[in-house]
């Protein structure tokens, strides 16, 4: 059995024996403890909360007892001062001399207080009134010396002095926090933080003066005010420094190791002059760090007890990252590793709010965490802390580090990715193709979505699109000005081409073009220009026929061959007999490749020829669903009142009214709504566009920006109206507000999340900026201006509207179902 | 010195219909012989002829949208440069063919 002695009692000589014990250390070693405090083992951490006056339940570690139960000796209150290295003993100031096969010092830290006039009454006296703030001693004066005082000041702002500062605050005190640096916790936090901290602090009743070095502390027996460099003076009954910490290596010093900031260890936390002399905790220095944090500690201490104990002989301790919280009431910060760029190429994502008290930062360096800061909102800390520590992948979005944004969710980081991931499912393209296709030069995301077609077809992946371009561009991403245009041609965004057509009364897609776009005509920007001056200009918009997309020239969705598919309307999925039978005659007379129901509550007939168009129309007398324009789809229902022993609103009414009063508008990108009978939700309202839901009493949640397609996203409550006028309206209002206001392609699930549902109800349900009534109005315009496309059938606009594209195929290409083959793998449309 | 032997493929007019037939910014498809061929009638006047079917996915270049100097495939979106049948998305050509305006009407060599 060998001899183990440790010195130091406090939260590393504690740890670290605890550490040895549960590796077996016991039947190894005989433990001494030296430890000149007498107690047992508390944790310093919670002193805070002991001066707060919020409990010290918790505080003790290990009672005396602990030592006892565990073949520990504990010499408590004894100091050791001296290690004779070459006999292997320690010298205690109580005259004890134990010899050593092991020697571990863990002597921590002290308060340091920096060299002021009035400070002292003697070398070893504080002049009665000025505390430190380091031990159980510390605290428990302050408290009994704070009763019946009314001031105090605390000398240094960092996370000690805060929290000291509101210890004492709750008793009563007015305290002042003096801050020599300009900015509080300068540690940890840059000067926005700090300022942002600074008014938190404030705001709970604490003064902060910065930019003054204290100089003196003037006493009459005790302390009454502190003196400043520039003269000035305070009054005080009280002060506390918290201006820093110093390792206590005096030992170290006394017994020849080698000494700077404090006792230089290697990587096994041994001291660099002696294998059986161990170091750890805040009086080690390790790699030219001291921390003065406990998380180090636990690292330090577990390396240190595989060590000795040859649990792992292999055991190394490479350093530690910093991370700490501030543990004062009601304010909630956390802060790890560095507060900013400290490189060239880190990068650094900042949110300010000071009003609210907010404030959040990351450092990112080679796309790891490095730094951190969370002041008001911590609710992302779970997650930096993870990714601080273990140098986790980041999200190439590096703004969700800061918040949850809605909208599609990435399960996987870009640089996890295997190159042959597809990413654009729609049009085939790999992760290898966008990496490529970044490293042949093309630098911005819209660049590589044109050169690849990635994102080009449904958009989901425009996310995951982006994330692997920054991430394969190394932050290195270019941000093309466009990116925020309403199409590629022309240098304004959606508000701003708006105006300029209003003002310039532009009514055609040409006259845009002649106007507005320096490079003249694009064919990309057509249908985009066309739907925006659609919905602009109602009824007066001037239509020209090549601007339209080919699905809006037949009024039917093109195929992978060339055929169309045929989607007649069926408000709110209610249909007759009648109708059944019309549908059938038609499928039989054309051969009708596929009939099929979708998911829109609609029948959808597929595979019809462009010439056959006008004639299936005709036969079919019924009118358009629109099933192939990006504008308003169908309106799902569900039996509602009528039918439905649960419902508890009728809804199948409701849904016809809407389908009927905003069918075929043109948005920016394609609407599906739905209204359900109640909260079941069997229509689905809840994730679609706009989902009306019946609560009872005829009232009806308007959900908004719901998807269940390529992204899943529940919609968010818009508000809850009374009536079904109420409904109606409030749904076209919204569907106006997105006409008007949502980018080309933008889905609702992301202009929601974008423009934020608070927002959206201020504007929309209480009115803030006066502007319902013009919308209101003009969605009244857009209904006025409806015609059903399909007559157009009886009547071509151009010639050869209907004309086969593809001559010399025999069209339809795709298998003609007879409904006994099982089907698979046809695109659906509703 | 020896000339090197230049095959000059045969090529013949087509008169393929009215001009008027194809509107404004759009495109038409038309056979010729066994070709199918997509002829547009550009915003400014110009004729362009390219051949019908997209070689990406057979989609029908036809019913593309147009602007003067490329058609955009309605199906995938690859775009097709009208001069020369480059695709600028995509490792594609497609064949162009001279196409002009005689009296109204549209005639293509092929």
């Amino acid at each position: 059995m060998q001899e183990l002695i440790v010195v130091g009692n406090g939260m590393a000589g504690a740890r670290v024996v605890e550490e040895i014990l549960a590796r077996g250390g016991g039947q190894r070693f005989r433990i001494t403890m030296f430890g000149d405090e007498p107690y047992g083992n508390y944790n310093r951490i919670m002193l805070s909360h002991v001066l707060a006056g919020e409990g010290t339940d918790e505080i003790y570690l290990n009672p005396v007892e602990w030592y006892a139960d565990n073949d520990v000796t504990l010499h408590a209150g004894v100091r050791v001062v001296r290690i004779d290295r070459f006999a292997r003993k320690v010298f205690a100031d109580d005259g004890t001399v134990l010899g050593y096969d092991k020697l571990i010092i863990a002597t921590g830290s002290r308060t340091f207080f920096p060299p002021m006039e009035g400070m002292w009454v003697d070398d070893r006296t504080l002049t009665p009134g000025v505390f430190g703030f380091r031990t159980m001693d510390d605290t428990t004066a302050m408290l009994s010396y704070a009763r019946g005082r009314r001031s105090a000041v605390v000398i240094g702002g960092g996370l000690l002095g805060l929290e000291a500062a509101y210890g004492l605050g709750r008793h009563g005190l007015d305290v002042r926090v003096v801050q020599s640096g300009p900015v509080l916790m300068n540690q940890q936090l840059d000067a926005d933080a700090g300022a942002i901290l600074r008014r938190v602090v404030e705001g709970l009743g604490i003064s902060v003066q910065t930019g003054q070095r204290p100089s003196a502390i003037r006493s009459a027996g005790a302390v009454t005010g502190v003196v400043f460099g520039d003269g000035t003076a305070i009054d005080t009954e009280m002060v506390v420094v918290t201006a820093g910490i110093r390792p206590n290596v005096g030992l170290g010093v006394v017994s020849g190791l080698t000494v700077e900031r404090a006792i230089v260890v290697d990587d096994q936390m041994r001291s660099v002059d002696d294998p059986d002399i161990y170091v750890v905790g805040e009086c080690a220095q390790h790699r030219g760090q001291v921390y003065g944090l406990v998380a180090p500690l636990w690292e330090q201490t577990g390396v240190l007890a595989d060590h000795i104990t040859a649990t792992d002989p292999a055991a190394a301790y490479h350093g530690s990252r910093n991370a700490t919280k501030l543990k004062v009431a009601g304010v909630d910060l956390a802060s790890m590793g560095i507060p900013g760029p400290e490189r060239s190429d880190d990068e650094f994502v900042q949110f300010r709010q000071p009003h609210r008290g907010i404030y959040k930062s990351v450092v990112v360096r080679d796309g790891r965490l490095v730094g951190a800061t969370l002041l008001g909102d911590v609710e992302k800390v779970a997650f930096l802390t993870q990714s601080f520590d273990r140098g986790l992948p980041l999200p190439e979005q590096r703004i969700e580090l800061l918040f949850t944004l809605g909208g599609p969710e990435q399960a996987q980081g870009a640089a996890e990715m295997d190159d042959s991931v597809q990413v654009c499912n729609c049009n085939g393209v790999a992760k290898g193709e966008l990496v490529g296709c970044v490293r042949d030069g093309t630098k911005s995301v819209t660049g590589v979505m044109a050169a690849t077609r990635a994102g080009k077809g449904c958009g989901s992946c425009k996310s995951l699109v982006a994330q692997i371009v920054e991430w394969a561009a190394d932050g290195a991403v270019e941000v093309e000005e466009s990116a925020s245009w309403y199409v590629s041609s022309i240098p304004l965004d959606k508000p701003a081409l708006i105006e300029a057509v209003r003002a310039r009364g532009l009514r055609s897609v040409s006259a845009v073009f002649d106007a507005l776009a320096p490079q003249g005509e694009d064919a990309g920007s057509k249908m985009a220009l066309a739907s925006l001056l659609r919905t602009v200009w109602g009824r007066d918009y001037l239509d020209e026929r090549d601007a339209r997309f080919i699905n809006d020239r037949v009024h039917a969705n093109i195929q992978r061959d060339g055929t169309f598919s045929v989607v007649p309307r069926m408000s709110g999925g209610v249909t007759t007999a009648a109708e059944l039978r019309r549908i059938a005659d038609v499928a039989d007379k054309f051969t009708i490749p596929m009939i099929k129901v979708t998911g829109g509550q609609r029948i959808d007939l597929l595979g019809v020829r462009k010439q056959d168009l006008p004639a299936v129309w005709a036969e079919l007398d019924m009118p358009s669903g629109y099933a192939y324009g990006k504008s308003m789809r169908t309106v799902k229902t569900c039996v509602g009142t009528d039918f439905c022993r649960y419902g508890l609103g009728d809804s199948t009414q409701l849904g016809i009214d809407i389908e009927e009063r905003y069918k075929g508008l043109e948005s920016p990108a394609k609407m599906k709504l739905a209204v359900a009978g109640c909260p079941r939700n069997c229509s689905e309202a809840m994730v679609k566009d706009i989902g009306l839901v019946a609560v009872g009493e005829d009232r009806w949640e308007v959900y908004v920006g719901g998807a269940a397609g390529a992204s899943v996203r529940k919609g968010d409550v818009l508000a809850v109206v009374t009536g079904r006028a109420e409904a109606m309206a409030l749904t076209g209002r919204f569907m106006q507000y997105y006409r008007e206001n949502a980018r080309w392609l933008e889905r609702t699930y992301d202009f929601v999340p974008r423009v934020g549902l608070e927002e959206l109800t201020a504007i929309l349900v209480e009115d803030r900026d006066g502007v319902v009534t013009g919308l209101d109005e003009r969605m009244q315009a857009s209904v006025e201006a409806y015609s059903d496309p399909w007559l157009e059938g009886g009547e071509p606009v151009t010639t050869g509207q209907f004309h086969d594209s593809l001559p010399l195929l025999p069209l339809p290409q795709v298998p003609v179902r007879d409904g006994t083959a099982s089907p698979s793998g046809a695109g659906a449309t509703v | 010195m020896t000339v090197p032997e230049v095959t000059v493929p045969e090529v013949t007019a087509h008169r393929l219909g009215l001009i008027a037939e194809i509107p404004v910014g759009e495109g038409r498809a038309y056979a010729v012989g066994s070709e199918q061929v997509a002829v547009f009638r550009l915003r400014d006047g110009t004729l362009r002829a390219m051949q019908a079917i997209c070689p990406h996915a057979g989609g029908p270049l036809a019913d593309g949208h147009t602007d003067a100097t490329t058609v955009i495939c309605p199906l995938h979106n690859h775009v097709f440069a009208l001069a020369d049948g480059a695709c600028t998305n995509g490792d594609y050509t497609v064949r162009v063919f001279p196409v002009r305006d005689e009296n109204g009407q549209v005639v293509i060599d092929i």
